[in-house]
């Protein structure tokens, strides 16, 4: 009980945080708001564009490099989920699973390495 | 009194001594940031001969950055005609409110520390990938070509360092067998891991800086091509929070480098240990502001090409070999 008290306190705190990194910048604009002149004018409201009249959509397409990175992203970001618990129990678990994890990571490593032979990387 | 504290049943009487005390720390983040900010001018200017800010405030210019922020508090709020205004409005508190909630694990001494939970580091990393969504919503929800451009290129910039910013912390996790920040840095009580782990020191600390989107990885912002990337369109207090946010993970990324690898609040040799361990934590963590500040005012900005590439082709394998290194160093001996 009185373990999980703490643990319960703990995690409280992260959630006193969270309602500080909210509360702060709410106040703080709520305070601007009083402070702050107000004289709206339609030149105001355009869209900044270096001085020249905003053309065509802001929403441009993209290049899919953007989202080729993000996929490789997400693979090797699956892959620290694993290494993260074999790194905390690597003490128990010995020279084994150390050749499992070579195993493991070098299968991802050929993928690195066929997305480099590919160009993949490479950003224009 | 803390310590009962921690131990009684969580409650509403907890909650609000817990936030009375958050309320501190972050008025001393606050004091901070503004202080990080005149040092950041005052250190540039005297690295480029010249005497920074010294009008507001006496000689020293003490007073210059209250003086901005009552300056910005003042400003007209406007919001483009086209902009998506609820996410406009969102924006700068989703990227501020992580920038915050990373601070709550970080022992400052061994004593003085907010929640210490167990898995203490993933918790940073897992946070403070939640600011990247602030910022591609800043970008998004402008409606304006250089935000939008300015958001695109934070968003790869951030995902791309981050796995070997992952990466690099694995080597210490292994030496330590634990997640937990205070362990780590007892586990420092002989050697420091910057001796233990140089390799992974050095990816960790590249990897950082292009975290905090500073110099010379700051392409999502870069003034000379993309005016100011993806927060433009903000204006007044808006745009205040994303400057505070990039100060407060200033704060909490040399806050950690000297968890990790400088042995936070233990002294430098046993026999100096009457000097107390705050004491220890504000040294080390000065210096790594400092370096921080050095690296502004000494190096170019890159390419974004070199960017990716460096991060991708250089940081990645080299951060996968040290861990593989440091399992098989530490399985032989």
């Amino acid at each position: 009980m009185e373990l999980f008290n703490l643990y319960q306190n703990n995690y409280l705190i992260v959630v006193v945080f969270l309602c500080l990194g909210v509360i702060l910048p709410v106040v703080a604009l709520f305070l601007a708001k009083l402070l702050r002149p107000n004289v709206p004018s339609e030149a105001k409201y355009t869209t900044y564009e270096s001085g020249n009249d905003p053309f065509n959509d802001s929403l441009v397409q993209f290049n899919v490099r953007y989202y080729i990175f993000a996929l490789l992203f997400v693979i090797f970001d699956v892959e620290t989920v694993f290494l993260y618990p074999w790194a905390v129990a690597y003490e128990k678990l010995g020279i084994f699973a150390l050749i499992e994890m070579l195993i493991f990571v070098f299968m991802l490593l050929i993928g690195l390495v066929y997305a480099w032979k590919k160009k993949v990387l490479k950003w224009i | 009194m803390i310590e009962g504290l921690l131990h009684d049943q969580a409650g509403l009487l907890n909650f609000v001594i817990f936030f009375v005390l958050g309320a501190v720390l972050l008025l001393v983040i606050l004091g901070f940031v503004t202080y990080a900010i005149l040092a950041e001018r005052k250190v540039m200017g005297f690295m480029q001969m010249r005497y920074g800010p010294n009008q507001v405030g006496g000689p020293w210019g003490l007073l210059q950055t209250v003086a901005d922020v009552l300056k910005l508090l003042l400003k007209e709020d406007t919001i483009p005609k086209l902009a998506d205004k609820p996410l406009f409005i969102l924006a700068p508190v989703i990227a501020f409110a992580p920038s915050f909630m990373v601070i709550a694990t970080i022992p400052f001494t061994d004593k003085l520390q907010f929640a210490d939970i167990g898995v203490g580091l993933l918790y940073y990393i897992a946070v403070s990938g939640l600011t990247t969504i602030g910022v591609v919503m800043a970008g998004w929800s402008s409606n304006n070509k250089f935000a939008l451009l300015g958001g695109m290129r934070a968003a790869a910039q951030m995902i791309s360092y981050e796995i070997p910013l992952v990466m690099s912390v694995l080597g210490v996790v292994l030496l330590t067998g634990s997640l937990n920040l205070n362990e780590i840095v007892s586990a420092q009580e002989n050697v420091w891991y910057i001796l233990l782990q140089p390799i992974g020191f050095i990816v960790f600390f590249i990897a950082s800086v292009a975290e905090l989107n500073r110099i010379p990885f700051d392409l999502p912002e870069a003034e000379n091509e993309l005016i100011a990337g993806y927060f433009v369109e903000y204006s007044g207090f808006r745009w205040a929070f994303f400057m505070l946010s990039e100060y407060v993970y200033m704060f909490a990324m040399a806050s950690l480098t000297t968890v990790l690898f400088l042995g936070g609040w233990l002294p430098l040799f046993s026999f100096l240990d009457f000097i107390p361990g705050a004491v220890w934590f504000a040294l080390k963590f000065s210096l790594v502001i400092f370096i921080l500040l050095w690296f502004r005012s000494t190096f170019p900005r890159i390419k974004a090409d070199q960017l990716m590439e460096f991060g991708w082709k250089v940081l990645l394998p080299v951060a996968l070999a040290n861990i593989f290194l440091t399992a098989i160093i530490k399985s032989l001996f």
